[in-house]
C-alpha cells in the first residue's frame, strides 16, 4: 500500500545567555566539571530559582520571529522525574501556559512553498551530564540550569526532506536572532521527531513513534527515512505500529525501542510555586519586537528587489546571517549595475570552496575587495572560470591577491591565436575520430575537442577563442 | 533574675547599658539548657552546651547585638548541620546561610549553633515525627509541645532560648506556641524570605518568630522581614518598625469572631479561654462581632492536597546522589533511589509523599490538585470579604490544649485536625499570631490566634500587645521544670 508519513518535530535550543536560567552561575562550557555551580543549580535544600530576564527576552524574540502570539500570562511548571543528572528531582519547564503559541515556518518543497505550523515555544532548564566509567557514574552539573527553548511543530511535515528543510530554516532564523549558536554537535540544538504513517488519502493519524538521539540534521533525515520504512513494513505485513520512544543508532543506521507507551513517565506537571506568574506587557513585547533584526526571509526579499537576483539565489545567500552580510558587501562593492557575475561567483565557485572546507562564505577569510578582483579577472578574460577556482584556493591558503597568484604562477588565459594554433594542431592530429564525427554532422564533437585543448593548456586557454579557432580549422580542412 | 529568663528586648537594654555581656547571656542559656534538656529535649545534636555561630562581619552594635537566636533544624546555617530532623539529611551541612540567618547576623544576633527539634521536614503537629525522638512540653513533660516547630517553642517556654525561629506551613509556629504558652507569629506569605528554608510546601511556608512576649516577636520580625531578590515569592513592600505600633490604643478596632471556628471538636476550656479574651478586648475598647468564613470546613482537605502535592515534588531532591544519606550497596540506580528513600524518610514523610504524588498523578490532577487550588481561592476570598469590614479575626489557635505523647500517633487524621484553625491563614497567605490566653484546669496553656489582612502584621502585634499588657503584665506564668 502507499503510505503518507506524518512528521512533527520538537527542537530544543540552548540559549546563549551569560548566566543560567535561574541562578547567576556562568553558562559556559568546556570548563572543569562542577565548577559553574551554586546552591540553586545544585538543587540544594532551601535554594530557590529566580528567572534570568534575558531568557524571557530571548524567548519573546524567537516567538515573535516565528510569528507566534506571545502570551500575556506565562508561568513555569515542574516536570517531575528521577534521574541522577536532575538535581531537584524535577525540571523547571512550562506546561499549559507557554510563552508563545501558534506560529509558522515557511519551507521550500519540490511542490512549492509549504507552511509548517509551530504549536508552541516554551522555556525550560537543562539537566546535567552523566559520565560513565568502569568504576561507576559521575555527574557534571555545569550544564544543569542552562536555559533552553523548546519549539514544537504541529504534525505538518510529510517527508524527511521537509523535516530537513524545516530544521534548516528554523536554525537560520534562530541564528539571525543571535540567541543560540545552534550547534547540534555541541548539543546546543537537539531534535526529537514524531512520525506515523497512514494510507495515502486517509485523514486520521496513525500510531506514532518518537525518535530520539539524532545529532545532526542529516541524522534526523536518515532516522525518519529508516523509521518510515520500518513502519511501512509492519503495516504491509498486517501488523500494528507500537506507540513508543525509539533511539536512533547512527552506526547501525537503525532505530531501537527505548520505552513503550506503558513505560512512559507520568511527569506530574504542576505550577512551580517558587516562581510566580509572569505578566508580559505589550511594552515588553514591543521592546522584543524592536530587538529583532532583519530575518532571512526579509533579507532575501530585499536582495531580490535591491540587487535584481532570483529567489533561489537570494535564498542561498541569506540562509546564514554572517554569509549574508559578506555576500551583501560583495554585491554592493561590485561596480556594475548587473550583479549577476558576482552573485554567480558567490553561489558557484565560492560556495563550492566553502563547502569543501566545511565553512560558510564568511568563514573563507576573503575580503570582498579581493574577491571582486578575482571576479573581474574572469570577466576580463584574463583567466578562465576554471583557472579562477585554482586561484581562489591559493588566495585563501596564501592570503594573497588574485593578481599576485596569476602573475607568479603564470596562469593568465591564453587568448593569443598564434599561441593556441600549435596546441590545436596537435589535438586535431591526436583525435582523428572526433574530427570525423564532426564532419559527419555531430556538432557536439567540437566540445570534446575544446576540452582537449583546455586540458593540454592546463586550463589556461580561453575556451571561447579555442572554440572559434577550432570551428574555423575544421571548416577549412 | 537569671539572664536566661529575660526577653530579648530586656537583654538588649541591659547590654546597651553595659551591665551584661553577650558571653554571659550565652553561658546562662547554656547552663539552663544543660540542666533542662534531659526533660525537654528542645534541641537536637545537643552536646551539653550551646554555642553561637561565628558572626562574620557582624556590626559592633546592631539591634540584636549579642542576643542568641535559636533556629529550627530546617533553616540553613553554613557552619552547622541542617538536617530537618530526618535521617535522609544526616550529616548535611549547607554551604550557605538562609537569608533570615544573614539578616540576623548582620543585626548582630548570635545564632545558636545547636538547632531546635521538629517533625521531620515539618510534617506533623507534635514533634513526634523527628528522627531524634520527640521534644516534651515544658508544662507537662508527658505532653507534646506541638509541632512542627515544637523544639523552638519548648526551648523558648523552658527558658533554654531567648527566642527562636520556626517555620509555619499549616500552623507549625502558632500551634506549638499555643501548646507551650509562648507567642508565635506567622508573617504574611512573601514578608520573610524563604531562601534557605528547606521547603515543605513552597506556596504555604513562612519563617517566623517564637518568643516569650509580643515585643520580642516584633523585634525579631524587624530583623528577618523584607524583600529578598533570591526569593521570587518575597514581596518588595516597605518594612515598618514593628515595635513602633506596640502600645498604640486598640479602641474602636473591629474584631471578627468566625462562627465556623467555635463549633464541635473544640475543647470547652479552650472555648472558655477564648470567650474570656474577647471580654478583655471589649474592655480595651475593641468591638467584637460574629463573622462567617463559609469555606472553613474545606481548609483541612484542601491543605492536605496542596501541601502534600508540593511536598512530594520538593522532597524529590533527596535521592542519595549528591548529599545526605545514601543506602549502601544498592545494585543499580533504581534500587539506590528506593532504598535510600525507603530507609531515609520516616513514616509520615512517606505518607505525605505518596498522598501528594497521587494528587498530582495523570487522571487525578483535575479532581484533586486543580480543585483544591480553586477552593483555596474561595478561602482567600472569605478572608478578603471579612477584612473589608473588620481589622482582624480572632479564634482559638488549636481546638485543644497540648495532648499526650503518643495519643494521636496512630491516627493521622486526628493529628491533622489539630491544625484545623491555623491552616486557613496559610492557604490565604495572611499573617497570624498566637498569644497565650489562659490555662486549662490541668495547668496547660491555651493560645488565641489573631489573623489580619496581607502585610498587616502591625494590626496583629498592636492588638496582641494590648491584650498581653492588660491580661498578663508582670505576671507571666512559667512552667516548673
Amino acid at each position: 500500500m502507499e503510505y503518507e508519513a506524518v512528521i512533527g518535530l520538537e527542537v530544543h535550543v540552548q540559549l546563549n545567555t551569560n548566566t543560567k536560567a535561574f541562578c547567576a552561575c556562568r553558562a559556559e562550557f568546556g570548563v572543569e566539571p562542577n565548577t559553574n555551580i551554586c546552591p540553586v543549580c545544585l538543587g540544594l535544600p532551601g535554594a530557590l530559582p529566580v528567572l534570568n530576564k534575558v531568557v524571557l527576552s530571548h524567548a519573546l524574540k524567537v516567538g515573535l520571529a516565528l510569528g507566534c502570539s506571545i502570551q500575556n500570562r506565562t508561568k513555569f511548571d515542574r516536570k517531575n522525574y528521577f534521574y541522577p543528572d536532575l538535581p531537584k528531582g524535577y525540571q523547571i519547564s512550562q506546561f499549559d501556559l507557554p510563552v508563545a503559541l501558534a506560529g509558522e515556518v515557511r519551507i521550500d518543497t519540490p511542490a512549492g512553498e509549504k507552511c509548517v505550523r509551530v504549536k508552541r515555544v516554551h522555556m525550560e532548564e537543562d539537566a546535567g551530564k552523566l559520565m560513565h566509567d568502569a568504576e561507576g557514574s559521575l555527574v557534571d552539573l555545569n550544564r544543569a540550569g542552562v536555559p533552553l527553548l523548546e519549539i514544537v511543530t504541529e504534525p505538518d511535515m510529510n517527508t524527511p526532506d521537509e523535516a530537513y528543510a524545516y530544521l534548516t530554516k528554523l536554525k537560520s532564523v534562530i541564528e539571525y536572532l543571535d540567541v543560540s549558536d545552534c550547534d547540534m554537535e555541541k548539543g546546543s540544538l537537539r531534535c526529537d521527531a514524531n512520525v506515523s504513517l497512514r494510507p495515502k488519502g486517509e485523514s486520521r493519524l496513525g500510531t506514532k513513534a518518537e525518535l530520539k538521539n539524532m545529532n545532526s540534521f542529516k541524522a534526523v533525515k536518515d532516522a525518519l527515512l529508516y523509521e518510515i520504512g520500518r513502519q511501512a513494513e509492519i503495516l504491509d505485513g498486517g501488523g500494528k505500529v507500537a506507540q513508543e520512544t525509539r533511539l536512533w543508532d547512527a552506526r547501525q543506521a537503525k532505530t531501537f525501542s527505548m520505552r513503550s507507551k506503558e513505560e512512559a513517565h507520568d511527569y506530574r506537571y504542576f505550577p512551580d510555586p517558587d516562581l510566580t506568574l509572569f505578566l508580559i506587557t505589550d511594552e515588553e513585547i514591543g521592546e522584543a519586537r524592536a530587538g529583532i533584526p532583519e530575518l532571512p526571509q526579509q533579507k532575501a526579499a530585499r536582495f531580490m528587489s535591491e540587487f535584481g537576483i532570483s529567489a533561489y539565489d537570494a535564498g542561498i545567500l541569506t540562509a546564514d546571517k554572517r554569509d549574508a552580510a559578506f555576500a551583501e558587501e560583495c554585491i554592493k562593492v561590485f561596480p556594475s549595475g548587473d550583479k549577476k557575475p558576482v552573485v554567480n561567483y558567490l553561489i558557484g565557485p565560492l560556495l563550492a570552496e566553502a563547502n569543501s572546507r566545511g565553512c560558510g562564505l564568511s568563514g573563507l577569510k576573503l575580503s570582498p575587495e579581493r574577491l571582486l578582483e578575482l571576479v573581474s579577472l574572469v570577466q576580463k578574460n584574463v583567466i578562465s572560470n576554471l583557472v579562477s577556482k585554482t586561484v581562489l584556493k591559493e588566495m585563501i591558503d596564501r592570503q594573497a591577491t588574485a593578481d599576485e597568484i596569476v602573475k607568479s604562477r603564470n596562469l593568465a588565459q591564453i587568448s593569443d591565436t598564434s599561441a593556441l594554433d600549435g596546441i590545436i594542431t596537435r589535438v586535431l592530429a591526436e583525435n582523428v575520430k572526433s574530427v570525423q564525427d564532426f564532419r559527419s554532422g555531430k556538432e557536439n564533437a567540437v566540445m570534446f575537442l575544446v576540452g582537449q585543448v583546455m586540458r593540454m593548456s592546463a586550463g589556461k586557454a580561453n575556451p571561447k577563442v579555442v572554440q572559434e579557432l577550432l570551428k574555423r580549422r575544421l571548416a577549412d580542412a | 533574675m537569671e539572664l536566661y529568663s529575660l526577653t530579648g528586648a530586656q537583654l538588649a537594654e541591659l547590654l546597651k547599658q553595659g551591665k551584661i555581656s553577650a558571653e554571659e547571656i550565652l553561658s546562662s542559656l547554656s547552663l539552663r539548657a544543660a540542666g533542662k534538656e534531659d526533660k525537654v529535649k528542645a534541641y537536637v545534636r545537643f552536646g551539653g552546651k550551646l554555642e553561637s555561630l561565628p558572626a562574620e562581619g557582624a556590626p559592633a552594635r546592631g539591634p540584636l547585638s549579642g542576643i542568641p537566636v535559636s533556629v529550627k533544624d530546617n533553616i540553613c546555617t553554613r557552619s552547622c548541620n541542617t538536617e530537618c530532623c530526618s535521617r535522609i539529611l544526616s550529616g548535611y551541612r549547607p554551604p550557605y546561610d538562609a537569608t533570615v540567618i544573614s539578616r540576623l547576623k548582620s543585626d548582630g544576633a548570635a545564632i545558636v549553633s545547636t538547632k531546635t527539634n521538629m517533625d521531620e521536614f515539618a510534617f506533623g503537629s507534635s514533634t513526634e515525627n523527628s528522627c531524634f525522638g520527640p521534644s516534651r512540653n515544658p508544662w507537662d513533660t508527658q505532653c507534646v509541645p506541638g509541632g512542627s516547630s515544637g523544639g523552638s517553642a519548648a526551648a523558648v517556654a523552658s527558658d533554654e532560648a531567648v527566642f527562636a525561629l520556626g517555620s509555619d506551613t499549616g500552623g507549625s509556629i502558632r500551634q506549638p506556641a499555643s501548646f507551650c504558652g509562648v507567642v508565635g507569629l506567622k508573617p504574611t506569605y512573601g514578608r520573610v524570605s524563604r531562601y534557605g528554608l528547606v521547603a515543605f510546601a513552597s506556596s504555604l511556608d513562612q519563617i517566623g518568630p517564637i518568643t516569650k512576649d509580643v515585643r520580642d516577636s516584633a523585634l525579631l520580625l524587624n530583623s528577618i522581614a523584607g524583600y529578598d531578590p533570591k526569593d521570587s515569592t518575597s514581596v518588595n513592600t516597605p518594612v515598618p518598625d514593628y515595635t513602633a505600633c506596640l502600645g498604640q490604643p486598640v479602641k474602636g478596632m473591629r474584631i471578627g469572631v468566625p462562627k465556623e471556628y467555635m463549633v464541635e471538636g473544640i475543647d470547652p476550656q479552650v472555648r472558655e479561654a477564648l470567650l474570656r479574651s474577647l471580654e478583655e478586648f471589649k474592655r480595651l475598647g475593641a468591638v467584637c462581632s460574629e463573622v462567617s468564613l463559609p469555606h472553613t470546613e474545606f481548609a483541612v482537605p484542601v491543605y492536605y492536597i496542596i501541601a502534600t502535592a508540593e511536598a512530594s515534588s520538593n522532597l524529590a531532591r533527596f535521592d542519595g546522589v549528591r548529599y545526605g544519606f545514601r543506602a549502601a550497596d544498592a545494585e543499580n540506580i533504581s534500587a539506590m533511589y528506593s532504598r535510600t528513600r525507603g530507609e531515609g524518610f520516616g513514616k509520615e514523610a512517606k505518607r505525605r509523599i505518596i498522598l501528594g504524588t497521587f494528587a498530582l498523578s495523570h487522571g487525578y490532577y483535575d479532581a484533586y490538585y486543580l480543585r483544591a487550588l480553586k477552593v483555596r481561592t474561595l478561602i482567600k476570598q472569605d478572608f478578603e470579604k471579612v477584612f473589608g469590614e473588620f481589622d482582624c479575626v480572632v479564634a482559638p489557635t488549636s481546638p485543644t490544649p497540648a495532648f499526650k505523647l503518643g495519643e494521636k500517633m496512630g491516627d493521622p487524621l486526628k493529628m491533622y485536625l489539630s491544625d484545623i484553625y491555623t491552616i486557613s491563614a496559610n492557604l490565604a497567605g495572611i499573617p497570624a499570631i498566637s498569644v497565650p490566653c489562659g490555662f486549662t484546669s490541668g495547668g496547660l496553656p491555651v493560645g488565641m490566634q489573631i489573623m489580619s489582612g496581607h502585610f498587616r502584621e502591625e494590626t496583629l502585634l498592636k492588638l496582641a500587645y494590648a491584650y498581653e499588657q492588660s491580661a498578663y503584665a508582670g505576671s507571666r506564668r512559667r512552667p516548673e521544670l
